[in-house]
């Protein structure tokens, strides 16, 4: 299946990456009015230490851990696409302490988020890949 | 004020048609002039001209010069430049009848030369390229003075009317050619320059020509650094220098030149066996390409050859009967030669029609 | 000197309802124009080191950003412009020789803007390149004068090497050291793509390319960096370069700092030393000694290979190039005044050369009265910016264009003319690690192609117009240009009438 690949030699660490999939959550028509003075809850974030930058987001393991692990069983693999009902979710944050990318992200109190590839918006694409500048972010197949 | 042909391009539409003898019978002007009346429309009375191969057999070792002057003084300046390279065998009006279609005419006249061995040894030239030179000379050099026809056992006729009456004009029904090419015009504007009628002729290469060629200057720009002037910025004058340089200078064949001229396109090059020869020549010859409609008959001695540009832009037709070839814009021009002429066919873009007369047939 | 005379040239205009403090544009700008004050949740720019490059207006998701030209100006002066006084502040202050990148940006005429083409109407038909096949083949180098038959009588179809292009245009010498490692990668395989060719520049094959060889024209320039047999061997042909465009009659100067690392190795000059092309070929002083380096080169490459000597368009062009199709070379390029450079002495950049439609023109017209045309090919640069500039090029009598800034615009350039300062942006001029990834050759070799495929369909529109079908027959024919606005002398050197006549 398609999935998020991301091409160090490519990620510019510019985070816009996180920013189009803060926007892509909300459905707004303009990103300005969506993100104008919030705090953004990307499903994607650029790990930067000043040499080597890296966006990170759920890579939909074959065996998700996270998806074992999942007490309430809001975790689940749907075509390959590792998703997450909100209204299941307690917020036990388990699935946060077990993933080796941090790809989940806590909500404060709300449910964890993930990336679920877009599939959960509009957007068609995901946002992410969409929005690179450098196609350092992919959606392919690879074997 | 009304600008002629070499003051200004004019572009022109046309009518063409052609009969050759495989066995190199005489035939006389009659056939030609009346294949042109069924494509009256296609001239509109500013330019008609014919070309006659085998009508000096008496004097086949000589150039026949044919001179429009536009007075005596032009006649006796060019005769006197004449005489300083040739000998003189013979020279007189060219014959004519008055016609009523028929106005304005210069003085017309022609000479039977041969270059003086004097000469050519002191230039150390061929005659051919001397004649040609000579030729180019008068006509860029001499005021009034303007050659139209210059090859051995050949002639061209043109005038500024319709062809057909051109024909009568010139008495071509006295003239016997195994060869015979016409031509008639329809500029787009023109003072009506007997001079810019066709056929266009150097030595024994004439060209009758439909079409107007966009790769012109092009060609003329090409053509020019090698000793050409193309006076009249015509299509006809600068394609006759081509085939001069061509098969004269370059010593290519027929089929050779058509494949310069009308070079197959790089995708139908790549398919054909003879490939690498055609990049050869297309790569070499660049310059002298040739795109834009045309339909051309080139006639010189012993034979003709027919060709069109590689979209087939204009019409052109192809029949036979007996040892004659026939080939004009229209079937019904080749009708009127040949009620049952057969095998008709049109020849497609770029693919040449070459018909000699027979080898070993006294010409 | 406690005070600056220069008031910054650009404003950054932030629409502060748009933007969403993601700082993208902070992070993007090498010239750390951008800031953010987290107390404040504030991003404040220092106009100052704004090069007006717009990098951070392309990136800022949310078009917040828009760089204008500051209205804060000198007192009116026709003769004293604004960037005659800044110029003269500059070296008041510094004391040296004032240095810019790119083209000439002064207002001087760009004869491709006074010529016009021509179409067919009724006499002769226009030709859809969508329904008939339309050429844009050329072949580059010397053509036989006279065929040359063997004893059947067979024409011996050998040539001097050609170089073969599917469209009449490419890719100007650009070095490996002015431009980054990733612009190269995206030159050479758009080229390899396109079938056409890029240039080496005067700074060596960096081996990662040399699979891209059979469309790689490799330069040999006066200060011979990069200069080995096997570069040599690598390329389709090679170039000597005598001048360039941009900076007639002087040399070249690569700072130390960007001879780095691999540009160093490529260069095969030392880490941190500049690189410095003397002014002259020192092994030049006259045209027979340029003959002896045309065929050493020929030597050198077993004459396999066409050799392009490259000059800059000046006052004498029409006899140098006389002289230079006489040398030897199968090609000559020339680049006229307004061709881009990484860094050039911006007296020399803005005054020195003339335009490459004049130069083209008499060249062409030269080379033809001696008869000589087709022993040579014709290429130009020099400010080719679009398909028409090409066609109108081909026109005047050249047999291809060479494209450099055009080029560069299409990976991602905005014309700031900064390269001096190696801090691009966007990736090209630049040697920094974090700048150069900035250009993905993926996307740098697709965006090129699609210029070219572009450009390719343009040229053949206006071909078909024209009723021709074959760029052969677009070649010299300067019948198909007409002049506007032109006085006599300047269509006498073009060769072309004026509009209405």
């Amino acid at each position: 299946m398609k999935k998020i690949y991301v091409n160090e030699e490519w990620c510019l660490g510019c985070h816009l990456c996180e920013y189009n999939c803060a926007f892509a959550a909300t459905g707004d028509k303009f990103m300005s009015l969506a993100l104008k003075d919030k705090e953004i809850r990307p499903k994607i974030h650029v790990e930067d230490d000043g040499k080597i930058m890296y966006a990170v987001s759920c890579r939909h393991c074959e065996d998700a851990i996270c998806v074992k692990s999942c007490i309430s069983g809001a975790l689940s693999k749907e075509d390959g696409i590792v998703k997450i009902d909100k209204d299941k979710c307690i917020g036990c944050l388990t699935c946060v302490l077990v993933c080796p990318y941090g790809a989940l992200v806590p909500n404060e109190g709300k449910a964890v988020t993930k990336c679920e590839l877009c599939t959960d918006n509009k957007c068609g694409e995901p946002a992410c890949v969409k929005g690179c500048p450098n196609n350092a972010i992919c959606f392919e197949e690879r074997g | 004020m009304k600008l002629k042909e070499g003051q200004i391009r004019i572009p022109s539409g046309c009518a063409i048609s052609a009969v050759i003898s495989r066995e190199g019978k005489r035939m006389t002007g009659e056939k030609i002039i009346e294949s042109m009346k069924p494509m009256h429309d296609r001239s509109n009375g500013l330019g008609g001209g014919f070309a006659a191969y085998g009508i000096y057999p008496e004097y086949k070792e000589f150039y026949a010069l044919h001179i429009f002057y536009d007075d005596n003084t032009s006649r006796h300046t060019c005769e006197q430049f004449l005489k300083d390279g040739f000998e003189i065998v013979r020279a007189e009006n060219i014959p004519t009848r008055k016609h009523k279609n028929i106005t304005d005419e210069p003085l017309i006249w022609r000479y039977f030369v041969a270059p003086l061995a004097s000469v050519l040894a002191r230039m150390q030239l061929d005659e051919k390229e001397y004649t040609a030179r000579i030729v180019m000379k008068i006509n860029t050099e001499i005021d009034g003075a303007y050659v139209f026809s210059s090859g051995k056992n050949m002639g061209a006729f043109k005038a500024v009317g319709y062809p057909e009456d051109v024909g009568e004009f010139y008495r071509l029904d006295e003239y016997g050619a195994y060869l015979w090419t016409a031509h008639g015009r329809y500029p787009t504007n023109t003072p009506g320059w007997w001079g810019g009628a066709h056929p266009f002729g150097l030595l024994d290469y004439t060209i009758v020509h439909n079409g107007e060629i966009s790769s012109y200057d092009a060609n003329r720009r090409f053509i020019e650094m090698f000793g050409y002037k193309c006076t009249l910025q015509t299509d006809t004058e600068v394609i006759t220098y081509i085939a001069d340089y061509l098969m004269r200078k370059q010593g290519l064949t027929l089929e050779e030149t058509a494949s310069v001229i009308a070079a197959p396109f790089w995708s139908t090059i790549e398919n054909r066996e003879d490939k690498e020869l055609l990049k050869y020549l297309r790569c070499t010859y660049g310059g002298l390409l040739i795109t834009g409609p045309f339909s051309i008959i080139l006639g010189f001695n012993g034979g003709l050859m027919a060709l069109n540009d590689r979209l087939k832009l204009r019409s052109m037709v192809v029949g036979e009967k007996d040892d004659k070839i026939f080939i004009a814009s229209e079937e019904a021009a080749i009708r009127t030669m040949e009620p049952d002429a057969e095998n008709i066919y049109s020849p497609a873009g770029g693919e040449p029609v070459i018909v000699r007369v027979k080898e070993g047939v006294e010409l | 000197m406690s005070i600056n005379y220069i008031y910054p040239e650009y404003e950054v205009v932030r629409n502060d309802a748009r933007c969403i403090r993601c700082r993208v544009c902070e992070r993007q700008c090498a010239n750390e124009v951008h800031s953010y004050d987290e107390e404040r949740n504030l991003l404040i720019s220092d106009e100052a080191k704004c090069v007006n490059c717009k990098r951070c207006v392309t990136l800022c998701p949310t078009h917040a950003l828009k760089i204008v030209k500051s209205d804060c100006r000198f007192k009116e002066n026709a003769n004293w412009t604004d960037d005659t006084i800044r110029e003269i502040y500059k070296q008041a202050e510094s004391g040296g020789v004032l240095l810019s990148s790119m083209g000439n940006p002064k207002p001087l005429p760009v004869y491709w803007d006074k010529i016009l083409i021509n179409a067919s109407q009724v006499t002769n038909p226009s030709i859809d390149p969508l329904r008939e096949p339309m050429e844009t083949k050329v072949f580059l180098g010397k053509k036989p004068d006279k065929v040359k038959r063997d004893e059947n009588g067979n024409i011996i179809c050998k040539t001097s090497p050609q170089l073969e292009l599917s469209i009449p245009i490419m890719f100007s010498a650009m070095s490996y050291g002015s431009i980054s490692y990733n612009a190269h990668a995206s030159l050479a395989r758009a080229a390899t793509e396109l079938g056409i060719y890029y240039n080496t520049g005067e700074g060596g094959l960096h081996e990662d390319f040399y699979q891209y060889g059979p469309n790689t024209i490799v330069q040999v320039a006066s200060g011979r960096f990069g200069v080995h047999k096997d570069y040599l061997e690598a390329g389709a042909a090679v170039e000597i370069k005598m001048g360039q465009g941009a900076k007639p009659g002087i040399g070249g100067h690569l700072p130390g700092a960007k001879i780095v690392g691999d540009v160093s190795r490529t260069r095969m000059i030392p880490e941190g030393s500049d690189a410095i092309s003397p002014a002259p070929h020192h092994d030049i002083y006259s045209i027979e000694d340029l003959r002896q380096l045309v065929y050493s080169l020929k030597e050198a490459t077993e004459y396999k290979k066409p050799v392009i000597v490259k000059v800059a368009a000046v006052h004498n062009i029409a006899a140098i190039a006389s002289g230079i199709a006489r040398s030897g070379a199968d090609i000559i390029a020339i680049d006229g005044f307004r061709g881009g450079t990484g860094a050039a002495p911006t007296r020399i950049r803005d005054n020195v050369g003339i335009p490459i439609e004049l130069a083209l023109a008499s060249v062409d017209q030269r080379l033809r009265d001696e008869g000589i045309r087709n022993n040579v090919s014709l290429v130009v640069g020099g400010s080719i910016r679009c398909a028409s500039d090409v066609v109108k090029a081909i026109a005047l009598g050249a047999d291809a264009c060479y494209i450099a800034t055009g080029a560069l615009l299409a990976l991602g350039c905005h014309l700031c003319r900064s390269c001096q300062g190696g801090k691009c942006n966007w990736g090209i001029a630049t040697q920094r690690p974090e700048l150069t990834k900035r250009l993905n050759p993926d996307i740098g070799s697709q965006r090129l192609i699609n210029l070219m495929t572009a450009w390719k369909h343009e040229i053949k529109e206006l071909m078909g117009g024209m009723g021709i079908n074959s760029i052969e027959a677009l070649r010299g024919n300067r019948l198909m240009l007409r002049g506007v606005g032109l006085n006599g002398k300047e269509l006498e050197i073009l060769g072309i009438s004026h509009a209405g006549e």
